[in-house]
């Protein structure tokens, strides 16, 4: 926001007013947030250092969709989740959820309502389930506190429903499980089970295969696709992997040092990625079935200045396209194909797209 | 000891000493490293892996013990070495990177003092050379030796496991045996460490025993592959030839389970199930519940090593007997 100055040239910024949602309930997206940031302060009481771990996002979620929110570690994309979870308060910015501003939800019933609406999956299976407790115990905890209308039979039916909705059976054995008898896999999916039983419409899933075996890590992605597909449900999907992210997303988002910097449809982007950034991890993924790409940059991975930066892109140190106006203005988001929008300087509009420059 | 073997694993067996009786986690295991090679192990967690290398670099400790087999380095069987006898070849000849950078460095203790902790354990360095070999190894992976002076926590992830690198490269050694070094970072930080690790070992010309359980991250680093299911060895051979023909059906699983950036996105079913349960070994093929070719021999008959051209697959269907070979890629268990 601050450090955002003048648009360049031929730009189409896209948080003008003209950009306004259109009415109707089905038209309003699931989740819209707008010139979202949030700053941490960082060092001793009297520091006055800021660190800026999301700077003026926007993006949505609609309705039975799967984003992907793909970036390094210390890119900000756990602090957005946390943000849409309400574990954090912006700094400024909005979150509109359904249409309704998140600020504006005050009382324990709303709070309530939205936490049941908008669960998070965790990246750890380790340590987010209570070892003392069998698997059952966060089912049914939750299904208290957000579904109470349901009676104590409905809730053990229900339970069953999303752990075999979750691809575990037999589903009354699991239940009775202790979590260090379930594999990582297993647990994770335990997870999604706990998030399934609010009946959500979005689920916050923060790098939920990281710490899973490479083999495993499918199973879970395909369990997304089909808790979308059976139950309508959305995710924000935060990974590191683009790959995995390709492999169930329909959006995708790419963060680098807290700016959103490239986002459109998966494949739009893979196929054709603007931002240098997006380019370096897509040549960092490694392809047995390709031959090695030698990307431009080795062992110079310098992490990004976040703590009071100056304007200009942040990515510039690390840029092989860098010019001096990176160093001087902040890109803002450029629409260069259809719904795809990159915020580089260097970037060009796709030749065919009917996007017009200028 | 030019082009020869460095080190050469026989028959090794692991057991760990657990509530319900000797479990073997490392059965039976046989691995060449030639000078200068880079082999990498690749299984799921449990599969043993992890113990094989420990195993190597004799650190195991109870429960775990070596019940059998040999490992032989430079032609001295370390198996059977005292601690007194391996501290010589510590660290000097043959060192180890561990897993988690976060947790193997000492974070009460600059990067200098426990290169420093390092050199006085091995060597009789005067305090200018220590510090000299210090600086050197830092500039080696690619650090600005001022991070001498940090402590753990004031580097990034990527840095502080170029650090335990530089610490293992210190003397030089001719074998560097590495858990997971990459499994913490993220893909750009890990690719640029791999062609780090890569570049390093072509230069000085070291052996590298390197862990992984995502077979992609190594398919363009690594002239041998030896695949690890259950304890046992179920494929090896030339990384190559195992990446393009898989002759074990675990193997191809491992392969088909990661998502491309390229080509048409296809629905992938990982491998269904979970690694055995070592206490129970399934019978017959230890791989068989899990198997999409599996057929009934399978469940009773244990497969040996065959060789099949370059590699060597622990699958029936290569069995010599077991000819004509049967067409099952098709027919999927249901």
């Amino acid at each position: 926001m601050t450090d955002r100055t003048s648009p360049p040239a031929g730009s189409t910024p896209l948080s003008g007013p003209d950009r306004t949602v259109p009415a109707g309930p089905d038209l309003v997206p699931l989740v819209q947030a707008r010139g979202l940031t949030k700053h941490f302060k960082v060092g001793g009481t009297f520091a006055r250092r800021k660190l800026h771990a999301v700077d003026d996002a926007d993006f949505v979620i609609h309705r039975k969709e799967i984003v992907a929110l793909v970036g390094e570690s210390g890119s900000g994309k756990s602090t957005v989740a946390r943000l849409l979870a309400r574990v954090y308060r912006p700094t400024s910015g909005e979150i509109r959820y359904q249409g309704r501003p998140l600020a504006s939800m005050r009382t324990r019933r709303q709070s309530l309502a939205y936490r049941s609406d908008v669960p998070m999956v965790f990246q750890d299976p380790f340590s987010s389930l209570n070892p003392a407790y069998r698997v059952s115990h966060g089912i049914m905890r939750g299904l208290k506190l957000h579904r109470t209308e349901l009676s104590r039979s409905q809730r053990r039916a229900e339970a069953e429903r999303v752990v075999e909705a979750v691809g575990l059976t037999p589903a009354v054995e699991v239940l009775d499980r202790y979590p260090y008898e379930l594999s990582g896999g297993q647990r994770q999916r335990i997870g999604f089970a706990q998030a399934l039983a609010y009946k959500p419409t979005l689920i916050l899933a923060d790098e939920p295969v990281s710490m899973l075996d490479v083999s495993i890590r499918i199973g879970l992605l395909n369990v997304m696709a089909a808790l979308r597909e059976q139950e309508g449900v959305s995710f924000l999907y935060i990974t590191h992997d683009i790959a995995s992210a390709r492999y169930v997303s329909d959006r995708l988002m790419v963060m680098y040092a807290g700016h959103v910097v490239e986002s459109g449809p998966t494949e739009a982007v893979l196929a054709n990625p603007k931002h240098p950034y997006t380019q370096l991890l897509l040549s960092a993924v490694p392809d047995p079935r390709a031959p090695l790409a030698v990307s431009a940059e080795t062992g110079k991975s310098e992490p990004p200045r976040v703590i009071d930066p100056t304007p200009g892109c942040r990515f510039r140190w690390r840029c092989p396209l860098a010019i001096d106006e990176c160093a001087r203005v902040t890109p803002l988001p450029r629409e260069l194909g259809p719904a795809h929008t990159a915020a580089c300087h260097v970037a060009t509009a796709d030749v065919s797209s009917d996007v017009t420059e200028g | 000891m030019p082009g020869a073997g460095i080190l050469e694993v026989r028959d090794l067996r692991v057991e760990y000493a657990t509530s319900r009786g000797q479990v073997a986690a490392v059965d039976g295991v046989d691995l060449e490293v030639g000078a200068g090679e880079f082999v990498a192990v690749v299984g799921e967690s449990g599969c043993g892996k992890s113990t094989l290398l420990f195993a190597v670099a004799r650190l195991l400790s109870p429960p775990a013990a070596i019940t059998g087999g040999s490992v032989t380095f430079h032609g001295q069987n370390l198996v059977t070495m005292t601690e007194r006898q391996l501290n010589v070849l510590r660290w000097r000849d043959y060192s180890v990177v561990m897993q988690s950078a976060m947790n193997a460095l000492n974070p009460v203790m600059t990067i200098a003092a426990q290169f420093k902790d390092a050199i006085d354990a091995h060597s009789a360095l005067s305090r200018h050379q220590a510090g000299q070999r210090s600086v050197e190894a830092m500039k080696l992976v690619g650090i600005d030796p001022v991070h001498l002076k940090s402590y753990p926590h004031q580097l990034s992830g990527g840095m502080r496991q170029r650090a335990m690198i530089a610490m293992a490269l210190l003397f030089t050694p001719d074998l560097v045996i590495m858990d997971e070094p990459t499994s913490a970072l993220d893909v750009v930080a890990q690719r640029s460490l791999m062609v780090q690790i890569k570049e390093l070992q072509q230069r000085l010309g070291f052996a590298v025993v390197f862990v992984t359980h995502d077979m992609s991250l190594v398919s363009h680093f690594s002239d041998q592959l030896l695949v690890m299911y259950a304890g046992k060895m179920v494929e090896a051979g030339p990384t190559r030839t195992v990446f393009d023909t898989p002759s074990h059906p675990y193997s191809r699983g491992l392969l088909d389970a990661f998502p491309s950036i390229r080509g048409p996105r296809v629905t992938l079913t990982g491998i269904p199930g979970s690694p055995p349960d070592l206490t129970q070994p399934p019978s017959g093929c230890r791989f068989h519940p899990r198997c999409p070719l599996a057929v009934d021999q399978c469940r009773t008959r244990e497969p040996e090593l065959y060789q099949v051209g370059a590699v060597q697959s622990r699958c029936l269907r290569h069995a010599p007997d077991r000819a004509p070979r049967p067409q099952v890629a098709e027919e999927a268990r249901p």
